[in-house]
């Protein structure tokens, strides 16, 4: 009995492996191909002052974005002390982990349309709202 | 013909298809993107081997335990503000990047478990723990502090949000 029920989910397992693996191997090279062809630099000459602006943009550009979350902290750091504002990299560097335009074939693919659709347009509107309030809270501190 | 030859391919491999089109493209007239994309998929490639061989197991043990109809019934209906929570913690203790994850999650959710859950747990894995240091040298404490409670908070409000559109659509 137990050797059957560990039989059926090896199986399963197998078929998991299989259906993800294609839609896994495109999600790297198209991160791969994105982290190449970017230059770091290229962020900090996109922002304009404006907190409300500025956050849409960093929201925007921190989803297309992927790799390292390492790095969303680095090239966020980095823009601070440009003068770029805290609103603006709070949103990239949320939308960069929350949001993912790249992956979302895949998630299309394995969880469904209706879901990845719903939930990257939710976690970026979040990263906005997020953004504004949590400049506004440290601001009060 | 060809027309009905692409009706027949998978859409995962109409979407490999086209990544690799792209690098073709580079390979043609930009070669130092092609070979840099290259190394870096390699080593992406070698990075997550571990966490994959991790969350096959984790698939296969979900297989093996969550077949029990039983368990599954406590997924789909009795785990109100539990499977919120349990969401939550188990979306901090992840890591790996988003996508190793999906295919563990696409068996849940086949086996019932909510939408919300699901989005729950993906919106949580923003909360890396171990980059928490990090993240504290670079914006300090407060705001690490500030924006960890809102993240939470709006990982819940995502959740339903998402649970609430799709059973709306359906």
């Amino acid at each position: 009995m137990i050797h059957l029920q560990i039989q059926k989910a090896a199986d399963q397992t197998y078929n998991s492996i299989k259906r993800s693996i294609l839609p896994l191997l495109s999600v790297l090279l198209a991160i791969a191909l994105f982290m190449t062809a970017i230059p770091k630099d290229f962020y900090n000459k996109i922002f304009t002052g404006n907190d409300y602006l500025d956050s849409i943009t960093g929201a925007l550009f921190g989803s297309i974005a992927a790799g390292n979350p390492v790095n969303s902290y680095v090239i966020g750091g980095e823009l601070l002390e440009q003068g770029v504002g805290l609103a603006a990299v709070t949103a990239f560097i949320l939308s960069w982990v929350t949001v993912g335009i790249l992956q979302m074939p895949a998630e299309m693919l394995m969880l469904g349309k209706k879901f990845a659709l719903l939930r990257n347009l939710f976690s970026f509107i979040s990263a906005i709202i997020i953004a504004l309030l949590v400049t506004s809270f440290v601001s009060f501190l | 013909m060809i027309k009905s030859l692409l009706l027949k391919i998978s859409g995962s491999l109409k979407f490999f298809i086209i990544i690799l089109c792209i690098y073709i493209i580079f390979a043609i007239f930009n070669a130092e993107i092609f070979i840099k994309s290259l190394y870096a998929f390699w080593n992406l490639f070698i990075e997550i081997i571990p966490v994959l061989i991790l969350i096959y197991f984790l698939i296969f043990l979900s297989n093996l335990v969550l077949s029990s109809k039983k368990i599954i019934d406590v997924i789909k209906n009795r785990s109100g503000i539990l499977g919120y929570i349990l969401s939550i913690i188990f979306g901090i203790l992840s890591s790996g990047p988003i996508y190793m994850w999906y295919p563990l999650l696409s068996d849940l959710k086949e086996k019932g478990v909510k939408n919300s859950f699901i989005v729950i747990f993906l919106y949580n894995r923003a909360v890396k723990l171990p980059l928490i240091p990090m993240m504290i040298y670079y914006f300090g404490l407060n705001y690490v502090i500030i924006l960890t409670g809102f993240m939470i908070v709006f990982s819940v409000i995502n959740g339903i949000a998402v649970e609430k559109f799709l059973t709306q659509k359906k």
